[in-house]
């Protein structure tokens, strides 16, 4: 008797194995479709559209659904199908609730908005079912704030008239962290409130776009420009002190493009990306952690237990999973520090498959030509520089954490924004999409 | 994507011109256009990860998923070109599985072993081993009745017969060869020895290991271990002296008494042989000490060190098993003794019987080294060929007019010279023997390089004896009988 329970107990086993192997590669087939449709939309009139999101949506539903059944089949734990259906409720909450208060938001940029959180949720469920929920629980609060925020938006004709104020708050808050934040990784990142821990710098990026796009917007007279450039220096300079490189980069290339944009001046650029890398030789220089940052690039194997531990391992991962994946539960992503964090991408490439992850990748990608393409239609300055410079602050941090987790530039330690495990990182991020779809009311 | 484009151009505003500034939306466009571009680039980058860098980044020893797969899957068979087992795994009635090397010590280096760690081609071939290509449904059903599928099968360049040949021809003595076909760079024989039997690694693992131990079985003497490279290294020396004499290196002459004296330095030739006038190729062919630390004296030291760079001294060697790199030390700035020393390959100067082996084969080939490889192709459980690799070109060491000087230079050695041993009627061989010192009072280590038949080169081989004496009379018949064997097939 025992033996043909024992039998049958390997049976399911094996059937399981078996059926992950194959959802591998519908898991791809459904991502490559949505991802498809994200860019068919642009081509299409507006009713079809409309059926376009209705169809991705489904998409969404249907992936969410195959990956969840594979994680409770893998885990039998009752409680990841009712966070199942939770997630179910709040997606549908949140694209309906979305659709009814403000019916010129983007519905592609919500569906995406809710693609990259069901991706996250699946990854951080199969690396650590605490995380999750927490994540969860951080994205159901953040997307209260996401509701309300178009509404600000639309009716405060103010917010273009104090960036000052969005400068002053944002150093003082970069300066705090750097005087007592906690370090971690090298790098002075948090502030610890009431046992929250919070990064205050995921927030000082949407006032610091505001600030740019509030200056930038008035003048692009010579005196104007010096002033804001100086001030947004001032962000990036406390930013490479607390050590937070990532951050440092993110935000200078943000101030660079929207420079840009709104002087449309080569000499300018010219001038930032000289500065730039002086500033990166100069940190090269004298910051021990930058050094072994950029060796740890150049030459992980060489290192490999100790500096090129981290970056080795992603390989390994990205490599060992190929294009389609090992199947969740089938890899070793915990094997890489970090990974629900900076190298989740990793963890979905492992997993899921490289094909997969490169959707990811493109539906990023998407949503910052979303941002652009809004930009390009909104007729007030102060709204198109802050569009372009939110997509950029997006679309720039998606690069730095991609680009380093498959080696392709030296890794600066930045998250995948909603898919990555942080509850900064998501509510900012929650924000940086609020604040776009109201801009889009003022078209 | 190309309709997004249009679309953000039709936009009103691109064309209109405010107060002869250009629009932010154009600006906004080209700063689009450098995101998009990087985010192809980073694209084909993970694409070119794939499909070309996967497989040697995965397998590492640092890898621990691949170890994984070993649940799934039996390990693959390694086999000889001709379909010669060197390594299976057995599968016993209760699931439990043996991995079998059927020619015991023959191949215990260059195949290796999977129990202890990984060496050789285990370790090399550790993922095609671990990767199964049965068909998918055979794979699907086999994983729903919870068996394991059968890996891959690594066919190897190696040669069991010339490998055998080899390692008979060694007998008790220590020491390693190397045996390679120069025009594609796959490597027929490496033989180290003494070797061990990787059937009972496992079981010696601590005799093996122990300080106590001197024998240094476990050591892959063809590619680790380090010896002065005696004067197999006058091929190095001859090959400066033409490119700084291009003109007049056949006007050389150095009278020989046996002992070549320079201010309180004296250097002998073997036994105190007097050699008598010496031309370049005399000297060549009978090794005369006392020629060559005169011809190196007149020798610039700074090119000499380049040439040395040039021929992977101090350099990685395009090989994925673990070596030991060649040293060579002398610099610029060295006393007389070390200069007459490196001259006849003594001194500080080091080499692998590998490197050796791809001296001679880059010389056999027109001065162009081939990459050794020992992997030719993959093929699943079933036979059906998965993936093959082909020969591929490392760079040129020399140029082909140089390669043929030495060329000619080394059949006078075999011809008249001190590697008669490899003198026969069915090839025409071309090579150098060596008899390098390593510690005073001991006998010497005997080299051979070379390769066969000179005018078509189809092996080239390295050879060293430890303590075997002369090169021409412990080296070279060992090559002979490897040359013997393959050209009488
Ligand atoms: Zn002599």
């Amino acid at each position: 008797m025992v033996s043909l329970t024992e039998f049958n107990q390997n049976m399911i086993q094996n059937i399981l194995h078996v059926y992950v192997s194959w959802t591998r590669y519908v898991l791809f087939l459904v991502m490559a479709f949505y991802t498809y449709l994200n860019f068919r939309y642009f081509s299409v009139d507006e009713s079809r559209q409309k059926r376009i999101c209705a169809r991705q949506i489904w998409l969404m539903l249907f992936l969410h659904l195959i990956s969840y059944s594979v994680l409770y089949l893998n885990t039998l734990d009752p409680a990841v199908a009712v966070f199942y259906c939770l997630q179910v409720v709040f997606f549908l909450c949140f694209i309906l609730v979305y659709r009814a208060f403000y019916p010129r938001a983007s519905r592609l940029l919500v569906n995406n908005m809710c693609m990259l959180l069901c991706v996250g949720f699946i990854m951080l469920t199969r690396l650590s079912y605490e995380r999750a929920v927490r994540q969860f629980i951080i994205a159901a609060l953040s997307a209260v704030v996401a509701w309300i925020i178009p509404a600000v938006v639309r009716r405060a004709g103010f917010l273009s008239k104090i960036p000052w104020a969005y400068a002053a708050v944002g150093i003082f808050l970069l300066a705090a962290v750097c005087v007592v934040g906690n370090t971690s990784f090298g790098a002075q990142l948090s502030i610890s409130i009431g046992g929250f821990s919070i990064q205050p710098s995921e927030f000082v990026k949407i006032l610091y776009v505001l600030f740019a796009a509030g200056m930038l917007s008035r003048s692009v007279k010579l005196k104007n420009v010096a002033v804001t450039t100086a001030a947004a220096a001032v962000h990036v300079l406390i930013l490479v002190l607390s050590r937070d490189l990532g951050s440092a980069l993110l935000f200078f290339l943000t101030y660079l493009f929207m420079l840009y944009a709104a002087t449309s001046d080569l000499r300018w650029m010219g001038a930032g990306l000289l500065g730039g890398s002086l500033a990166a030789a100069a940190a090269y220089q004298f910051f021990s952690h930058v050094q072994s940052r950029v060796l740890a690039w150049r030459d992980p194997w060489s290192d490999i237990d100790n500096k090129g531990y981290q970056i080795t391992q992603s390989l390994f991962a990205i490599g060992t999973g190929s294009w389609f994946g090992l199947g969740l539960y089938e890899g070793m992503p915990r094997r890489i520090p970090v990974v629900e964090k900076d190298f989740i991408f990793a963890a979905i490439s492992e997993e899921m498959g490289a094909l997969f992850a490169l959707c990811v990748l493109l539906i990023c990608l998407g949503c910052f030509l979303q941002f652009v393409l809004l930009a390009g239609r909104l007729e007030n300055m102060f709204c198109k520089l802050t569009a372009f410079g939110l997509g950029t602050m997006y679309i720039v941090q998606v690069f730095l954490t991609v680009g380093g987790v498959i080696k392709f530039i030296p890794s600066t330690g930045v998250t995948l924004p909603l898919v990555s495990y942080g509850g900064s990182s998501l509510l900012s991020t929650f924000i940086l999409f609020g604040v776009i779809q109201g801009l889009y009311s003022m078209i | 994507m190309r309709k997004l484009w249009e679309k953000l151009k039709k936009e009103d505003h691109f064309s209109q011109p405010s107060g002869g500034r250009r629009h932010p939306n154009e600006s906004m466009l080209r700063l689009t256009y450098v995101v998009v571009a990087v985010f192809v680039g980073m694209i084909l980058y993970e694409g070119w990860f794939l499909a070309v860098r996967r497989e040697d980044t995965i397998n590492n020893s640092y890898n621990a998923r691949l170890d994984s797969f070993a649940e799934r899957v039996v390990r693959g068979r390694i086999v000889s070109g001709d379909g010669t087992v060197l390594a299976e795994t057995v599968v016993g009635e209760d699931g439990s599985e043996i991995r079998r090397y059927p020619f015991g010590p023959l191949f215990s280096h260059v195949v290796g072993y999977s129990s202890m760690g990984r060496t050789g081609l285990e370790d090399l071939a550790h993922f095609y081993l671990l990767s199964s290509h049965v068909n998918l449904i055979e794979h699907t059903l086999r994983e729903l009745m919870g068996e394991k599928n059968m890996g891959d099968t690594v066919v190897t360049t190696l040669d069991p017969v010339l490998q055998q040949t080899a390692y008979d021809a060694l007998g008790d003595r220590r020491g390693a060869v190397v045996v390679l076909e120069p025009d594609t760079g796959r490597v027929l024989v490496m033989v180290s020895k003494p070797g061990f039997d990787p059937n009972t690694v496992a079981g010696e693992w601590d005799s093996l290991v122990s300080a106590d131990n001197t024998s240094g079985q476990l050591l892959n003497r063809a590619a680790q271990g380090l010896y002065p490279p005696g004067s197999t290294f006058k091929t190095v020396m001859l090959l400066e002296y033409i490119r700084e004499h291009p003109e007049d290196y056949g006007d050389f002459r150095f009278d020989c008494d046996g002992c070549y004296e320079d201010g309180e330095y004296a250097i002998r030739c073997y036994h105190g042989n007097a050699h008598g006038t010496q031309t370049l190729e005399e000297a060549f062919a009978n090794s005369c000490n006392g020629a060559f630390a005169y011809l190196g004296k007149q020798l610039d030291a700074g090119k000499l060190a380049a040439t040395a760079k040039e021929l992977l001294f101090n350099s990685d060697i395009p090989i994925s098993l673990p070596y030991s790199r060649s040293a060579y030390m002398m610099g610029e700035d060295a006393d007389l003794w070390e200069r007459l020393q490196t001259s006849i390959g003594q001194g500080r100067t080091q080499i692998s019987p590998l490197h050796n082996a791809l001296l001679a084969a880059a010389i056999a080939n027109g001065g162009t080294l081939m990459k050794p490889y020992f992997i030719d192709h993959i093929e699943n459980a079933g036979g059906d060929r998965i993936r093959g690799f082909l020969p591929s070109a490392y760079g040129s060491l020399m140029t082909a007019e140089e390669a043929a000087v030495l060329t000619g230079m080394m059949e006078k050695v075999v011809a008249g010279g001190t590697a008669s041993a490899v003198k026969s009627d069915l090839y025409t061989a071309a090579a150098k023997t060596g008899s390098a010192e390593f510690e005073a009072g001991r006998e010497t280590h005997a080299w051979m390089i070379g390769f066969a038949p000179a005018e078509n080169p189809r092996l080239a081989v390295s050879v060293i004896v430890e303590e075997g004496g002369s090169g021409g009379s412990a080296a070279a018949p060992i090559a002979r009988k490897i040359f013997d064997a393959y050209f009488s097939r």
